[in-house]
């Protein structure tokens, strides 16, 4: 099957060209760091994470769009899903797959990396994240690839399957809770140590990940010549609305919590997002950015007639994914470093070498995707081409 | 006898399993022991006051004396800085207990910062691969040949107390000392209550190096120790001990 990756259009080959060229920029601007050392980002002793560590959070979001499509599809034989559960399987392995490369450049000595299995600490929050992180991972690749062949051959996909599809669904929760888990357990932290965390990562990812799937079902319509259906894209729709009001919802409860009991540890966080503090407002503009694509997102979603508009959906889409890029990659891994716990505002800014290991990572993701999506359409037009008698393969 | 490929690999399996039986069965004259050298100065729990009004306000004997010791680099500015003891005003070390009418000498006050050797250490909790440990006399340790630099234990600290080698810190040691190791670029360190120089019988850096004799140092547990009395004696508060981290450094205000 692998094979079919190697066949496409020019536009297919443009666009694995122009994601090898940012993979390869980033991969020189990490060679860099690893002489240089960690120095080089703009990460300074009071904010100890930054891009790549938020990158990583928001990434693990993303890879739970799979379980929005495998939950309604397996457990409730929801048919117009059936087609698609693959394309939420091979985004979620290209998004732990850059989660992975998220946290190795982030590390101060990547060599040894290794230590994590060798000096194995069940006490640490990062040794169980890797566990779910990695066993996500293998779940998809499995589900993804099996059922992909089994779509190949037009055979159902084999018994020992469908219970890894089921483990995948509560295992999807599972990668979320751990890594909101490595941010609320942490005493000195007030921003994000808060019971909330979890069901706000997950809240927010069952929106930024099936949003995500929407935009590419509607550019693989366009340019890959598969069609998800309708009923499929609307379904996904009515999920991120759903999602994304929760997730809002969920933003204010603590914005509530914060600001009503006026204790400082808590609000003064929030204040340096939203407002800033002693004259620093660096994600001032981010944030209430963030907050203004969110609601109108939200209202577009919810209006049924901007909903069923292609156009409109995937505008409205493409704001909730960037709305909730902002609110997890820069709003929740930031503002916990600031104030610092010595009550001093240090703030962070990314350099351009910081800038291009992160634009490289996700180059890299990309890659991934759109092999694995290649190889998806692939096999699908194939299908499709043999029962509908070169009716629509035709059209290029 | 012939061996398939499926016997081969049987084979070779089981034997990678046996290789897990240390970690499994791990018979206590395995386990890793703490050596002490007869000579050294041990407790069951160290500890130590600072009487940060005995400080002027101008003084870093303490700091020096300890950079000085534990080869710490100084990069020359706040975004790489490493350090093992700082000062702080009284409102970023104690923000609960400082009010509008905190009066001069305390707001002028400069106290020395550092590492809590918490009883109950998040940062310890949180490592990864035990690259950070407490000892059981309570000295909460850093392995730099273990450490990956992922940093969770710099965001677990309450107190800032951790500091990363964003680079190469060795260019920037003014004068290397051979009896402490050097670090290297992309591991965390903090203050070790000298526990090199207590294998040695010698007090830690910054207790000698402080002519006015605020810090005191010793076994918090011994109830006839100096500390102990000390703390007994003159009422004292912990950074942040709300928090349930269990702090071992005492301050006398």
């Amino acid at each position: 099957m692998l094979e079919k990756a190697l066949k496409g259009s020019r536009g297919y080959w443009i666009w694995i060209a122009v994601l090898l060229a940012v993979a390869a920029i980033g991969c020189f601007c990490y060679l860099q760091q690893l002489d240089y050392g960690l120095g080089i980002t703009g990460m300074s002793r009071d904010v100890s994470w930054g891009l790549y560590i938020a990158q990583f959070t928001f990434l693990v979001g993303i890879a739970a769009s799979a379980v929005m499509l495998v939950l309604p599809y397996y457990l409730h034989d929801y048919k117009a899903f059936g087609k698609i559960t693959v394309l939420g399987e091979f985004l979620a392995v290209a998004a732990v797959i850059m989660c992975v490369l998220f946290i190795f450049v982030d590390l101060g000595q990547p060599s040894r990396v290794m230590n994590v299995l060798l000096h194995p600490a069940p006490s640490s929050i990062l040794f169980w994240d890797m566990i779910v992180l990695s066993g996500y991972l293998v779940i998809n690749i499995v589900t993804g690839w099996v059922v992909l062949s089994c779509t190949k051959k037009e055979v159902p996909p084999p018994g020992w399957i469908k219970p890894i599809i089921y483990i995948s669904i509560p295992w999807a929760i599972s990668i979320h809770t751990v890594t909101a888990f490595i941010y609320a357990g942490l005493p000195g932290r007030s921003f994000w140590l808060t019971a909330i965390m979890a069901p706000r990562f997950l809240a927010s990812a069952f929106a930024s990940g099936p949003a995500l799937l929407i935009i590419f079902c509607l550019i693989l319509k366009r340019v890959g010549r598969f069609d998800a259906g309708e009923k499929a894209i609307q379904a996904l729709s009515r999920i991120v609305a759903y999602a994304l009001a929760i997730s809002i919802f969920f933003v204010l409860v603590e914005l509530f919590t914060a600001f009503y009991s006026q204790i400082p540890e808590h609000s003064r966080h929030f204040q340096y997002l939203f407002a800033g503090l002693e004259g620093r407002h660096n994600l001032v503009p981010w944030m209430w950015t963030s907050a203004v694509l969110a609601f109108t997102a939200l209202t577009m979603l919810l209006i049924p007639s901007i909903r069923r508009k292609e156009g409109w959906l995937a505008i409205a889409s493409a704001f909730v994914f960037v709305s909730l890029w902002i609110e997890k990659g820069l709003g929740l891994v930031i503002p916990g470093f600031i104030p610092s716990p010595l009550e001093t505002i240090t703030e962070y800014f990314p350099t351009g070498t910081e800038v291009g290991i992160t634009l490289g990572v996700w180059a890299v993701g990309l890659i991934i995707l759109t092999l694995f999506y290649q190889i998806f359409v692939a096999v699908r037009s194939d299908i499709d081409g043999t029962t509908a008698r070169h009716g629509i393969s035709e059209k290029n | 006898m012939t061996t398939n490929r499926r016997d081969f690999l049987k084979i070779a399996g089981v034997s990678a399993l046996t290789l897990m039986t240390p970690t499994i069965l791990r018979p206590s004259w395995a386990k890793e022991k703490m050596i002490t050298p007869v000579s050294a100065l041990t407790a069951k729990r160290w500890a130590m006051t600072i009487d940060a009004s005995k400080c002027s306000n101008d003084c870093t004997d303490c700091i020096t004396a300890c950079h000085a010791v534990h080869n710490v680099p100084n990069f020359g500015n706040p975004k790489d800085d490493v350090k093992w003891i700082w000062t702080e005003p009284f409102a970023s070390v104690f923000p609960a207990e400082d009010h509008a009418y905190s009066g001069q000498t305390l707001q002028k006050m400069k106290i020395p910062v550092f590492c809590n050797h918490c009883a109950n250490p998040p940062c310890v909790r949180v490592c990864p691969t035990k690259a950070t440990f407490k000892r059981p006399d309570g000295i909460v340790m850093m392995d730099y040949h273990r450490c990956i630099g992922c940093r969770l234990c710099m965001a677990a600290c309450p107190y800032g107390a951790r500091s990363m080698n964003y680079r190469d810190p060795r260019p920037f040691i003014a004068k290397i000392n051979l009896d402490f190791p050097t670090r290297t670029k992309g591991v965390v360190e903090k203050c070790n209550f000298c526990e090199e120089r207590l294998a040695k019988e010698q007090l830690p850096a910054c207790v000698l190096a402080c002519k006015q004799k605020a810090i005191v140092f010793g076994d918090i547990d011994d109830p006839q120790s100096d500390i102990r009395k000390l703390i007994e004696k003159r009422f004292n508060l912990r950074r942040r001990a709300h928090l349930g981290t269990v702090p071992q450094i005492y301050y006398i205000l």
